[in-house]
């Protein structure tokens, strides 16, 4: 480290090497020399850092006192309006769920990662392909992420693969929107169900249904099964009212009317369900064995739910939590890596001392790898929480349009107001002090951190 | 990732389970640990898998023409392969717009890095190896810019560029982000030149070499792992960045990412636009990093808290 040169001076350190003819480093003249070259060498650097960092700060922080047009003084009025005004409150909650969630989110992932591929073979491979999106633009991932979070079913990746894991579990309806031309058998439920009142044994029913397209039949249906009446049986018949060409009676079952397959239908007997049985292509279906009495037919509302159309990501409840997945997928590389170089310099002997004591490996990662980590978690974790209070990039790609105020954070709301769109110079210096005054305590973590390096 | 590499070698002599331990096991807490490693297995595989997803569907997005992008979904291009085609990125070889972006992301990111990487040299060693008083307390205000946001220049910057005529050109865009790379430059630099034996400069010096010649015939070579990192890292950080070049460059001087912005607005009706150009924006830094894999971890790794 270069201090060294301040505590021992360099004509002694390099003593043994120097010869008499050379011109002693530690003279005057040298001194001098070096000072001269060190302005030389400096000065692009801190010519640039003070036009362009240093001033500016100055500047922003004088600024924010100033109106939108910079020409009257406002006093705080910057401050208090950034506070009042809901696009920035909203910033900033958002900006404060940022900071609490993504980091320890980002750093745990990163950890869990970096112990699992500790002793992996193919390790290396893993953590490239994890840290890869690390090379990407916060842009490109957005467009990315845009065609993940696609809401048609058909069209997004992540919506088609929870509409898959969905209908496995509740298959879909097969007849959505389907419902009697008239409500005079079948009526409809609170719940959307049909019924038909008043049936009883020995005496067929016919259930006319519209509202289905005949091209949207299953390709079973077939001719609909004109019903019989069977002693001690309720048999019945649901099926398409609806004559392909013209003609038909509506109620009767015509000839080129088809049955409608895959129907749940219900009886209902005193209001509870005393049978289910399922329609056959004919459309036909038959309870049998049954007592005499007046029951109802009922088909459920699942027969006829509106398909499930997947999760609105990028809606305004779950577009902050989708484009931290986004951040995620970015970051947990940077995590592992880092946490996986710490992990690589851990004392070996003190885990394997506590595995051949019979410590479990959860204990062991918990009584001995986090807290011997937790320098490097540190960092990470600081590191991620400076990134994630400037997070513009993604927001600003992923969000859609009308809901991009939902998603609104600091850094967006500075351009908003100050550049893309708005023009408010005097709001906009403000929000960036604040984001500036948010970053201090990484600033002081960063120079105690070096200076306690130092030797 | 060269330490991690090397951490693992040197955990290898011992063994996962260790062969004194083996015998006291029970047969069935030895099966559990069995299937734990054959499980931790499985989910990396489906980590991984899920890791590569989004890319690939970004790819295969841009490989399919527009109509069936805007009907059915990429994934179905894995069973009917016949549906990719070219096409999508000859159109943008002909997009003039696109193109000229690309070449502006290009005359914006190079030039970048060189006047970081040379800026940050010259001033690292001088921090590094030269004596002049104020000299820590200097470095210390570096390393406070460290974190300081962009944000904070956008505003005042945009002003200055305004009254010098750099606005909405590239040396302006350059010029932004010289500034505010060269904290991060001039810290990872100096320490890395800090490293350098004392022995060498001296006798250097002691021969009668001039600080410009230590400069160039010795501090150069040897930092060179540190310059390369940095430039790799510079490289990407410039080539990726979308803010900056929002606001300071105009139509003729966009780069790809606000050529890109500037489309997503009609999102859904031109995927074929957009991935396409997003894979093209996000090839080059794919490349570098494959490429120079190593010196990119590092360089990240030496950024962290920044």
């Amino acid at each position: 480290m270069s201090s060294n040169t301040h505590q021992v001076p360099p004509a002694l350190a390099g003593g043994t090497r120097r010869r008499a003819a050379a011109p002693d480093p530690g003279s005057r003249g040298a001194k001098k020399r070096q000072r001269r070259f060190a302005l030389l060498f400096l000065f692009p650097a801190l010519l640039i850092l003070g036009a362009l960092v240093v001033y500016p700060i100055g500047y922003s922080i004088v600024r924010s006192f100033f109106d939108a047009s910079g020409d009257r003084f406002v006093g705080a009025d910057n401050y208090t309006e950034m506070l009042r005004d809901p696009a920035t409150r909203t910033a900033l909650r958002n900006n404060a769920v940022w900071v609490l969630v993504a980091p320890a989110l980002v750093t745990g992932i990163g950890l869990i990662l970096a112990v699992l591929t500790e002793r992996l073979k193919w390790a290396s491979a893993f953590k490239m392909v994890i840290f890869m999106p690390m090379a990407i633009s916060f842009l490109a991932a957005g467009i990315t992420f845009r065609l993940v979070y696609e809401q048609d079913p058909e069209r997004g990746a992540l919506n088609a693969a929870v509409v898959t894991v969905h209908d496995a579990f509740a298959p879909s309806s097969s007849y959505p929107g389907a419902h009697p031309r008239d409500e005079e058998t079948l009526k409809e439920e609170k719940d959307g169900s049909y019924a038909a009142a008043n049936v009883s044994p020995g005496k067929p029913v016919e259930l006319g249904l519209v509202g289905v397209l005949p091209k949207a039949l299953p390709a079973a249906a077939k001719p609909a099964h004109q019903p019989t009446g069977q002693p001690d049986a309720l048999t019945g018949a649901v099926y398409l009212d609806f004559t392909p060409g013209g003609g038909g009676t509506s109620g009767v079952i015509d000839t080129g009317e088809r049955g409608l397959p895959g129907m749940t239908v219900e009886l209902v007997r005193d209001g509870k369900a005393v049978g289910t049985t399922t329609t056959a292509d004919d459309g036909s279906f038959t309870f049998s064995g049954m007592d005499d009495g007046s029951y109802t037919v009922r088909l459920p509302e699942k027969n006829f739910a509106e398909p499930f159309n997947g999760v609105d990501w990028l809606g305004p409840s779950l577009v902050t939590p989708a484009i931290m997945a986004a951040y995620l997928w970015i970051w947990a590389g940077f995590a592992m890596v880092l946490i996986g170089a710490g992990l690589a310099t851990l004392p070996r002997d003190v885990m394997e001392a506590a595995r051949v004591d019979g410590a479990s490996e959860w204990v062991i990662f918990r009584r001995i790898t986090v807290p011997l980590l937790a320098p490097v978690l540190g960092v990470v974790f600081v590191t991620l929480v400076i990134n994630v209070m400037k997070v513009f990039d993604l927001v600003y790609v992923i969000a859609p349009g009308p809901v991009q105020e939902e998603a609104n954070v600091l850094a967006m709301q500075m351009w908003l107001v100050s550049f893309g769109g708005g023009t408010d110079q005097g709001l906009g210096s403000a929000v960036g002090v604040l984001l500036l005054l948010l970053v201090v305590p990484a600033m002081a973590f960063n120079i105690r951190r070096f200076r306690r390096s130092k030797p | 990732m060269t330490t991690t590499q090397a951490g693992e070698r040197t955990a290898l002599p011992l063994p996962p389970s260790a062969p004194t331990t083996a015998p006291r096991r029970r047969l069935a807490s030895r099966l559990v640990a069995l299937t734990r490693g054959g499980l931790v297995r499985v989910v990396l595989v489906a980590v991984a898998l899920l890791w590569l997803t989004p890319t690939l569907g970004l790819l295969l997005s841009s490989l399919r023409p527009r109509e069936l992008s805007s009907t059915t979904g990429w994934w179905k291009a894995l069973t009917e392969p016949s549906q990719l085609t070219f096409d999508n990125y000859s159109a943008l070889l002909n997009n003039d717009g696109m193109l000229e972006s690309f070449w502006n992301t290009v005359l914006i990111t190079v030039p970048t890095t060189v006047a970081i990487v040379l800026i940050a040299a010259l001033a690292g060693y001088a921090f590094a190896w030269l004596e002049f008083p104020g000299r820590d307390w200097l470095f210390l205000v570096v390393v406070g810019l460290l974190v300081v946001p962009v944000q904070i220049g956008l505003i005042p910057i945009a002003k200055l560029f305004g009254v010098l005529g750099l606005f909405g050109t590239i040396p302006g865009v350059v010029l932004f982000h010289v500034a505010y790379g060269l904290p991060f430059a001039v810290f990872l630099l100096r320490n890395y030149f800090a490293e350098i034996p004392r022995e060498m400069l001296e006798a250097a010096r002691m021969d009668g070499c001039g600080e410009w010649r230590i400069f160039r015939r010795l501090v150069l070579p040897l930092g060179m792992p540190a310059i390369a990192s940095l430039s790799i890292f510079q490289f990407l950080w410039v080539w990726n960045d979308m803010l900056v070049a929002l606001i300071f460059s105009d139509s003729g001087s966009q780069p790809l990412t606000v050529a890109l912005q500037s489309q997503m607005r009609q999102f859904g009706s031109n995927i074929d636009v957009i991935s396409s150009g997003a894979f093209l924006s996000l090839v080059v830094p794919l490349i570098v990093f494959f490429a120079f894999q190593r010196h990119f971890v590092q360089g990240v790794m030496a950024g962290s808290v920044k």
